[in-house]
């Protein structure tokens, strides 16, 4: 069980993840397979630690316990550039927008594109935005404008268009679509279709609609009470075992 | 629901109900928001409107004596006020600046008179002395987590306290093997001036134009989502506590040589009143306390107002009382214009 597997080496692999944050145990152990090229759908309750892995992963918390291994060999994420520097990039389910900042220096956000002077290239940074954005098909008035004049669907947009065009190898996304209407969370789904069907980018989405996501990803994992307590090829399971799943251990709590 | 519309787009439109229209603006009222929404503009207007209302009063306001005068008064604040902006828009305060801009001058003094080091030489330790105060309070609030409020309270009467205890209180002269140096650093007419618009015009494109500006601004915005996107706001609001203490104690030199005497009251009895100015001015130019936005251009302006204010008062001969009572009135109306203003420029948002 323990002994690193088969042909090749997950692109991401957890084992035995530990965090507290003083007295509440968010993550009490989590193990936890990414394939390369695959896209993960990560569920479980409000308060099961889902945004607690994530950052985890991304190097914004340290774990108390366990190991993070990339493409089999272990790491210690130290910081959130860190990370980035090892290919994984995040949206966080705040989202990570500065109101005050427009647009495009909230795209490129402690990734500031900086001339011989050290000063910011303003120009390149908003052409870039601009393009990524119309790339994405992302209807915003001009990236000129603050972040804080934007609407919730549209902010989380940004933050998408900022990690998908990172150019990372592991992305993670927090709720991608929770504020998204119905159409542009297609559009969403669509773009990490697209990555997948690329092949060089593996996902891991975390999500409370399980039906919007089920057609994209390759597998389900369930988190509850800190613990990885389901793990299915998406094939194999339906949105309807997943519910039952959840409801059921709702039940069984509610009884004892 | 039309086809062409939003089709293959996230998003839509943009405003919610009730705000302004915004579809295809005249250009003219481009303009007008752009001036508007810039609120080194606004204070421009009034600083401008001031040094004509007390020139019709008085001629002399514009004399070369008076302009030399009003520059005097402006500078020194201007400086401290760089880095209270650069502060207040990263989310913190300092309100321990006063003292170190007493204390500058001491240090100087000490090391020439007592330690016989070069002039100069003591001229930068005075500086990076104040750095170190500056480093001080901002690893109290950054790693020890106290309130910068209460960190840099603290910080004003300790410095105050150790400027009085090893002065006795007693003023100083500008050192002998210094008074070379005057001229350059504050004697001189313009050179308080000088060295004002080197570091404003420093400071501005440093928040306006450079990576720490911008990461300035995101950790005064919104410190979580910085942090997040890995900026280090810890080291952000260390540096610009140090460029704080820093400037003051420059400032509190250049006044020590323009004056030509380094007195232990320059900041008033508590050690408070530059400070006071300062954040008045950076409050006046339109910097906001919330953090997230500010501008070192308009606390430049906003020292110049407070200076034209107290200056032409004391030239058409009114008593210098209602000073204070036009003080209160410019910060609570900017006050009212900055949360106003930034409503107006939010209105697309909820
Ligand atoms: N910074 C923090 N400090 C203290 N406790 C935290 C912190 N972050 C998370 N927690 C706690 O850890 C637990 C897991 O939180 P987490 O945000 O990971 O849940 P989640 O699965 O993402 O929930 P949701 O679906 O509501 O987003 C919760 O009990 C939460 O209160
Ligand atoms: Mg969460």
């Amino acid at each position: 069980m323990n002994t690193v597997p088969v042909t090749t080496a997950p692109a991401l692999a957890v084992e035995h993840l530990a965090k507290g944050f003083g007295a509440v145990t968010a993550l009490r152990d989590v193990n936890l397979r990414l394939e390369k090229g695959e896209v993960l759908a990560l569920v479980g309750d409000n308060g099961a630690g889902k945004s607690t892995l994530l950052k985890i992963l991304c190097g914004f918390h340290r774990p108390d316990t366990g190991r993070i291994l990339l493409d089999g060999e272990e790491v210690v994420l130290k910081s959130v550039d860190h990370a980035r520097s090892l290919g994984i990039d995040a949206v966080y389910q705040d989202l990570a927008l500065v109101n005050e900042l427009t647009v495009y220096h909230n795209m490129f956000l402690n990734r500031e594109r900086v001339g011989r002077t050290r000063l910011l290239h303003n120009r390149t940074m908003r052409r870039i935005a601009q393009e990524h954005l119309d790339e994405m098909g992302v209807n915003i008035p001009s990236v000129d404008v603050e972040v804080a004049k934007l609407s919730g669907g549209q902010r989380q947009a940004i933050a998408v268009a900022r990690s998908v065009y990172s150019e990372a190898r592991i992305l993670l996304l927090d709720e991608p679509l929770a504020a998204m209407g119905a159409k542009e969370g297609a559009l969403i789904l669509d773009l990490v279709g697209d990555l997948k069907a690329r092949g060089e980018v593996s996902i891991i989405i975390i999500a409370h609609n399980y039906a919007q996501v089920f057609e994209v990803c390759d597998r389900v994992n369930l988190l509850q009470h800190g613990e990885i307590t389901f793990d299915k090829r998406t094939a194999e399971t339906s949105v309807g075992e997943l519910t039952d799943l959840v409801v059921e251990e709702y039940r069984r709590s509610r009884a004892t | 629901m039309s086809e062409t519309t939003a089709r293959d787009t996230i998003g839509g439109d943009l405003p919610g109900p009730g705000s302004p229209p915004q579809r295809q603006p005249g250009r003219l009222r481009l303009a007008f928001d752009a001036f508007v929404v810039r609120r080194e503009a606004t204070i421009f207007i009034v600083a401008v409107g001031l040094l004509l209302y007390f020139w019709a009063n008085n001629e002399d306001f514009l004399s070369h004596n008076n302009l030399v005068n009003l520059s005097q008064q402006t500078a020194p604040y201007a400086i401290i006020a760089t880095g209270v902006v650069l502060l207040l828009v990263c989310g913190e305060i300092d309100l321990s600046v006063g003292s170190v801009f007493v204390l500058a001058p001491f240090l100087m003094h000490y090391m020439v008179d007592f330690y016989g080091v070069y002039p100069i030489v003591a001229i930068i330790g005075s500086v990076l002395a104040g750095a170190a105060i500056g480093l001080a309070n901002g690893l109290i609030v950054v790693v020890l987590r106290v309130p910068s409020f209460v960190a840099t309270l603290g910080m004003l009467f300790l410095v105050l306290g150790i400027m009085l205890t090893t002065s006795h209180a007693y003023p100083a002269a500008i050192p002998e093997a210094a008074e070379g140096l005057a001229g350059w650093f504050g004697q001189a007419d313009w050179s308080e001036l000088i060295w004002c618009l080197i570091i404003v015009a420093f400071f501005h494109i440093v928040l306006t134009r450079s990576r720490w500006g911008l990461h300035t601004v995101a950790t005064g915005g919104n410190p979580l989502g910085a942090s997040e996107a890995g900026i280090r706001t810890g080291r952000i609001k260390i540096g610009n506590f140090m460029v704080t203490s820093s400037l003051g104690a420059f400032a509190g030199i250049l006044e020590a040589f323009r004056v030509n005497s380094i007195d232990p009251s320059a900041a008033g009895a508590d050690g408070a009143a530059p400070m006071l100015v300062a954040v008045s001015a950076a409050v006046i130019g339109g910097t906001a306390l919330a953090g997230g936005s500010g501008t070192v251009v308009g606390a430049l302006l906003g020292a110049l107002v407070l200076a034209e204010l107290r200056n032409g008062f004391n030239l058409i001969g009114i008593s210098a009382n209602p000073f204070n009572i036009i003080l209160g009135l410019a910060i609570i109306i900017s006050m009212v214009l900055n949360v106003h203003l930034t409503r107006l420029r939010r209105a697309g948002r909820r």
